[in-house]
């Protein structure tokens, strides 16, 4: 048995988790071709590197196909119910940083806050008899927040990417979304909401609760976390 | 473990006892419109709801209750009095709560009458409480039209009272809205500079989206009108309070009542007819004078109840869901009825908490 490590495959939050890893003696790397999702692990023994969409990392981790795996905390809080009894975050690694908000149109001076927000969507019902659209694709994340704040008379419609182009193309009338530093909302004519966001999120390495281990394991897992200093 | 075969039959045992009341037996379809679910409860449901998709029908949902389509049943003859009585499995996510059941049976009796809503509610009430006797279980009755009547002889202005009335089983919002109102959280600074500028609308920027420039130029109106307005009076929001404190047994929270009708009276028809109501169920042998009261009771949890309600719990044991609950719904017929109401009260039985709780005892 090896200790399974889930690695986003690709781009920046792959480059940046191998330097995070490397900083402290474990040299994280991609094997064969550019094209081929395999890799290997130095400077550790019983530690086997799985690259991953970091989509999917949350799933595998509650499956507990994986035993450790690094990815977003939104991805984990908005896939995972009951996260927390699923997997256990042991290291925030300083990047990745994001914020799920809620923006609105910048025209909309009027709307600052959440309880705008609430009194502009029943308005809006009145006039334009439907619920006012908000796009996004973290669904259970928004919802639960907006019922906390309060809010009713919207509806939220799935957006998968371009969400910051729904609202000039009429398909929505806000979003929520993650963002890092705002200038495609800029870009878009649209502005954040004055609120603690619904949820700040980097990128975070979080131990799996459900992975079956080995003796092995748990020694392998012990000395990762040594060196990893979590 | 309580099977689910013997929660049927416990279903079609307590159904049975609902036709010898008088009620039709009636059924309806597992697959229920989404979009009507969700007009009426809004987003929220899709958390407790299970939603699919059908390739014709676009969005269905597992019916989380039989309220709606009984409604719509009814509405197609409108004959009244009617009574119904069904029995079948309700489904409902439990995201929160995962050990709590997703899917169990409900037998309900719903009760259809134009006239006289005392006597509809006392009969509803006994009737439940006739079934239920042999079970030992603490009632609790409310009534969410004396809050409502409260907020509607408040003096404010006409949109303030449509928000209160719109959050009026949103208790955290609703506080939040009173406090705005008196005057105890001052408005955020966003608004005050809103507010103050001359014209706001200067450096909007590029109109994007459905909602017109028009229309947030009236929502600044509004705001400006609701800023000039003054300050809803201390006194009144305490005479809210007091009315949401109301806690007794009926004929203490009758008395209570009538006293704060005093100093609100508009209050007084709302109060009547909670009296008529106590009248009403003792004359059917309920002992009113042991009924617990409570003015808040049912204001979270059942949102579509505007007038009386009432749950039959498991004493000693808040922690778990009601055995039984039910209440007044003339506004959610209203809504389906386009307009056209079809005054209604009803409830229903949960039987699998009814057997777990006899296995226990």
């Amino acid at each position: 048995m090896t200790l399974k490590l889930g690695v986003p495959s690709k781009g920046r939050l792959m480059e940046k988790t191998f330097d995070w890893f490397g900083a402290r003696g474990i040299a994280l790397s991609r094997t064969g071709s550019d094209r081929e999702y395999s890799g290997a692990v130095d400077g550790i023994e019983g530690v086997e590197l799985v690259l991953l969409s970091a989509g999917e990392i949350p799933r595998e981790l509650s499956a507990g196909r994986i035993h450790l795996g690094v990815t977003g905390t939104d991805l984990v809080r908005e896939k995972l119910v009951q996260w927390e009894q699923k997997v256990e975050p042991l290291a925030e690694l300083g990047f990745g940083h994001a914020d799920l908000i809620i923006a609105v149109p910048a025209a909309w001076v009027d709307v600052t806050t959440l309880d705008d927000l609430d009194a502009v969507a029943a308005a809006f019902r009145d006039r334009h008899g439907f619920r006012l659209r908000i796009a996004t694709k973290y669904h259970r994340l928004v919802r639960e927040h907006l019922r906390r704040g309060g809010v009713s008379d919207y509806q939220l419609v799935d957006s998968q990417g371009a969400t910051e182009g729904t609202v000039k193309n009429l398909t929505a009338e806000a979003i929520a979304d993650i963002t890092s530093t705002g200038e495609t909302l800029r870009a878009n004519h649209l502005k954040v909401l004055d609120e603690e966001p619904v949820l700040r999120s980097q990128a975070t390495l979080f131990r799996s609760r459900k992975a079956p281990m080995a003796g092995t394991d748990r020694d392998a897992l012990r000395e990762l976390e040594e060196m990893l200093g979590v | 473990m309580i099977s689910i075969a013997e929660e049927r039959a416990e279903a079609v045992r307590l159904r049975a006892r609902f036709v010898e009341e008088g009620a039709q037996n009636v059924d309806c379809a597992i697959l229920q419109p989404a979009e009507t679910l969700l007009d009426l409860y809004g987003e929220d449901i899709r958390a407790r709801a299970y939603v699919t998709h059908d390739p014709a029908r676009g969005e269905v949902m597992l019916r989380p209750d039989f309220t709606v389509p009984v409604v719509q049943m009814h509405m197609e003859t409108r004959a009244a009095p009617a009574r119904y009585t069904y029995c079948g499995e309700v489904f409902r996510r439990q995201e929160d709560d995962p050990d709590r059941a997703s899917e169990y049976f409900q037998v309900g009796y719903e009760l259809f009458a134009d006239r006289s809503p005392a006597q509809a509610d006392a009969e509803v009430f006994a009737i439940f409480a006739d079934v239920l006797a042999p079970h030992g279980l603490r009632a609790v009755t409310g009534d969410i039209g004396i809050l409502a009547s409260a907020v509607q002889t408040l003096e404010i202005s006409e949109p303030r009272r449509a928000a209160l009335m719109r959050h009026i089983w949103r208790p955290r919002r609703f506080r939040a809205l009173l406090d705005r109102y008196s005057g105890r959280t001052p408005p955020p600074n966003a608004r005050k500079a809103l507010l103050k500028a001359e014209d706001p609308l200067r450096d909007a920027g590029p109109m994007i989206g459905l909602r017109s420039e028009a229309e947030i130029a009236a929502r600044i109106d509004a705001l400006r009108a609701d800023a000039a307005e003054g300050p809803l009076c201390r006194s009144q929001v305490e005479l809210i309070d007091t009315v949401l404190s109301v806690r007794e047994t009926c004929p203490f929270a009758l008395e209570h009542l009538h006293d704060i009708a005093v100093d609100l009276p508009g209050l007084t028809p709302a109060v009547e007819r909670f009296e008529a109501r106590c009248d009403a169920m003792a004359a059917r042998g309920v002992d009113v004078d042991a009924l617990e009261f409570e003015a808040s009771y049912g204001r979270t949890s059942m949102e579509y109840y505007d007038g009386f309600v009432f749950g039959f719990l498991q004493p000693g044991r808040p922690d778990l869901p009601p055995i039984a609950t039910g209440g007044r719904y003339d506004a959610l017929t209203e809504r389906l009825g386009q307009g056209r109401a079809a005054p209604a009260v009803g409830g229903v039985i949960r039987p699998g908490l009814l057997l777990q709780m006899g296995g226990r005892a």
